[in-house]
């Protein structure tokens, strides 16, 4: 330094556009020459169920006794044309989450939590696995564009079959899994070899457009002599016309997937900026389904960004029949806890979230395959430290909180079925949320842009 | 073409000397045929199923996991055959899109042409095109094996993970793009070949594994006259530095 200068205070005056956060992204992007994949869903601030909050009774409405008064939680899916529907104790499902992305462990520990809860679990790309066909009541089985790993006898097997055309993190694109993930057993299940750096198609090999769609749904009715109800999943784009479509071709359920929906590896890129919040999405879901006059005959499922009871409810009142949970459900498991429990014992992860480049509270490192917490992982050993049973609790324990503070909810609302909630309940808190929702503002009658 | 699809007899589908089962479509739904065909088969053991004026319905003879012989007398719609597993399916006529679509076992021929996406996904068996098949033949496939007579439009055996296509005319753009552990072997001209594919020689196993596959469909072709497309294993692992067509 030229001591003859006189010494200045450091300015800190950081650029909105080329903050730290956006410096950091342009000098990775030149060192590495590579987009940034990751997991879990967006982190940007959105417009979401937050923003909206209910109007409990008082004199105008009468509440149900929050203990005692019944409040009924059954949820049927699938009534259009399956013979067997689904029928679930509570509203609540686990999401579709591939196991490749997840250990075997925690698909044996989803299915045992979804199974004495009364509610389904989800396969994933990748296949259906042994230990989740036995641990759980209820499977639906996905068709992926991939189809990895998919075959006739898991299809007989399945008690639904959800087609997945897109995820709300990556509405139009396929899925990876890098090559850390793909141990022997995934490998074999995907008709892969060891240790590449996989991606999954991002369009169905044998239809294109939805009257191509149409076929398909009737083939797999056929193939299952039109016993299993078939749900279509779309990430949230265009979803007011994906539903019709998804309707018009047959679907029993339609699965809308918001932007902030979680995912076990995909680009940054495609994560932040792809695809339209939940809340815009049921809203446009919900309109689809009443212009087609299927409200009630075609159910509508729920998942991006659904965390606790109170977003269940506004989903339900908002119209939809079920959510469906990813990140939330990994949450619960132990994902970005500082320990993982075995034989009873908690053990520091620190160190390993460390290694990653990151700390609990922070990861979204699934793609690695390194997990601390033994969740999103193929490792051997760090599979290991999420035991079945640890893991089948919690998620047992978090879906009863959910189901509870739902049943709050409804009860002060003075309904005696969760599924009597109904946007008039709702009312929003910001501009934005009250034009997404179609929700008058809090305290007056106003719907922006209506 | 032609000369050669006259010249073929089936050997690959024995007749059966019983009477055999016949469905009608134009008279009876062809739900009620599927599901005689997942449910009452294994009480007619060694029966043949016919299926008359198949024209054009989509979804015939989907899901079948028994050893029959099902004869569809025309032309199928979309996915007939799909799923197969054990059955030797004949369709005499043309198939729509995704004939033997994720077909497991079994055989599947078609005398006719065959729509896009024939066989996609197949994880097992052998389907037999005699005439030519349409784009992404063998798309995503899995394991099963295809041999077409005729030649095969653009984007064929896209994401192929394994299994063998034998085409004994053209390829059309973008032959194996993307492809994984599948290899193509191709008598005629190949317009382009997609990113990362690459013609390789052939070796010994492959000249047995294509004149085993060619009586098999009993193609009356040489296995000398085929090249080698396998994958170039360039998009196995990303690599910033390789300008790797992502
Ligand atoms: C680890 C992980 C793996 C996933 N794998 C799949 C998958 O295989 N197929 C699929 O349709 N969606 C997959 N998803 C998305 C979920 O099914 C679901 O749409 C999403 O997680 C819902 O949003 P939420 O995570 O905010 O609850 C995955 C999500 C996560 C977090
Ligand atoms: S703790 Fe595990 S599951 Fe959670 S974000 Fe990190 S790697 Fe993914």
């Amino acid at each position: 330094m030229n001591p003859s200068l006189p010494s200045q205070p450091i300015s800190r005056e950081e650029s909105a556009g080329y903050d730290r956060r956006m410096i950091s992204y342009i000098q990775n992007a030149a060192a590495h020459g590579l987009y940034e994949i990751r997991g879990l869903g967006a982190k940007r601030r959105l417009p979401h169920f937050d923003d909206l909050v209910f109007l409990g009774a008082s004199l105008t409405r009468y509440p149900l006794e929050g203990y005692r008064e019944k409040c009924s939680t059954k949820t049927i899916l699938g009534t259009r044309f399956a013979t067997k529907p689904i029928e679930l104790e509570i509203p609540i499902t686990i999401a579709g989450m591939s196991f490749g992305s997840l250990s075997a462990h925690v698909k044996e520990a989803l299915g045992r939590a979804a199974t004495e809860v009364g509610t389904s679990t989800t396969t994933g790309d990748g296949g259906m696995t042994a230990e989740e066909r036995l641990s759980s009541k209820t499977l639906v089985y996905q068709c992926l564009p991939s189809r990895y790993g998919f075959n006739p006898n898991d299809l007989r097997q399945a008690d639904a079959i959800e087609i997945v055309i897109g995820q709300g993190a990556k509405p139009g694109g396929g899925g990876l899994l890098l090559g850390q993930k793909i141990n022997p057993r995934v490998a074999e299940m995907r008709t892969l070899p060891e240790g590449i750096d996989q991606r999954s198609a991002c369009r169905h090999p044998d239809w294109t457009g939805s009257d191509d769609l149409t076929i398909k749904i009737q083939e797999l009715r056929e193939l299952t002599d039109w016993e299993k109800p078939i749900y279509v999943k779309v990430g949230a784009s265009r979803t007011f016309n994906d539903v019709k479509l998804a309707v018009h071709a047959g679907a029993d359920v339609v699965v809308v997937d918001g932007m902030q929906g979680g995912t076990a590896a995909t680009q940054t890129v495609f994560i932040e900026h792809v695809g339209i919040p939940t809340l815009a999405a049921v809203r446009q879901a919900v309109e689809a389904l009443e212009d087609m006059d299927m409200k009630g005959k075609v159910q509508l499922v729920v998942s991006g960004g659904i965390r606790t009871g109170a977003d269940v409810a506004k989903a339900l009142a908002m119209g939809a029949d079920a959510v469906s949970i990813g990140q939330g459900i990994l949450i619960a498991l132990g994902c970005n806890s500082e320990t993982y429990v075995q034989k009873g014992d908690h053990h520091a992860a620190l160190e390993d979230y460390a290694a990653l480049g990151t700390a609990p509270g922070y990861c979204h490192h699934c793609h690695t395959g390194k997990c601390p917490v033994g969740v999103t992982t193929q490792d051997p050993d760090l599979e290991q430290r999420l035991e079945p049973e640890v893991g089948a609790k919690r998620v047992k324990n978090y879906l009863k909180t959910l189901n509870m503070e739902l049943t709050t909810i409804a009860r002060a609302c003075g309904k005696q079925n969760v599924h009597h909630l109904e946007r008039e309940d709702l009312v929003a808190l910001t501009l934005e949320a009250a034009a997404m929702a179609r929700l008058p503002l809090a305290g007056t009658n106003w719907i922006p842009g209506w | 073409m032609d000369s050669v699809m006259d010249s073929v007899t089936n050997s690959t589908i024995k007749a059966d000397t019983e009477m055999p089962i016949v469905f009608d479509l134009a008279q009876t739904p062809l739900r009620e045929v599927n599901r005689f065909l997942h449910q009452e088969i294994s009480q007619h053991n060694g029966k043949s199923i016919r299926i008359l004026n198949p024209d054009g319905a989509h979804n015939i003879a989907v899901g079948v996991d028994h050893e029959v012989n099902i004869e569809i007398a025309g032309h199928t719609g979309y996915y007939a055959a799909g799923m197969n597993q054990l059955a030797n399916v004949m369709i005499l006529g043309n198939a729509g899109p995704g004939v033997a679509e994720n077909m497991m076992s079994g055989c599947v021929q078609v005398k006719g042409f065959a729509s896009v996406s024939a066989g996609a996904s197949a994880q097992g068996g052998l389907l037999i095109i005699e005439g030519n098949a349409g784009l992404r033949c063998g798309i995503s496939l899995k394991g099963g094996d295809i041999v077409v007579g005729g030649s095969v439009g653009s984007f064929s055996a896209f994401m192929a993970q394994a299994g063998r296509i034998v085409i004994c005319g053209d390829a059309g753009d973008a032959l194996g793009d993307s492809l994984y552990e599948a290899v193509i072997y191709v008598r005629g001209k190949i317009k382009s070949l997609g990113a990362d594919a690459q013609i390789e020689p052939m070796t010994d196993a492959d000249y047995q594994t294509v004149t085993e596959l060619l009586a098999q469909a009993n193609f009356p072709y040489s296995s000398k006259e085929f090249r080698r497309v396998a994958s170039a294993k360039q998009l196995y692992h990303w690599n910033a530095d390789d300008n790797q067509e992502y």
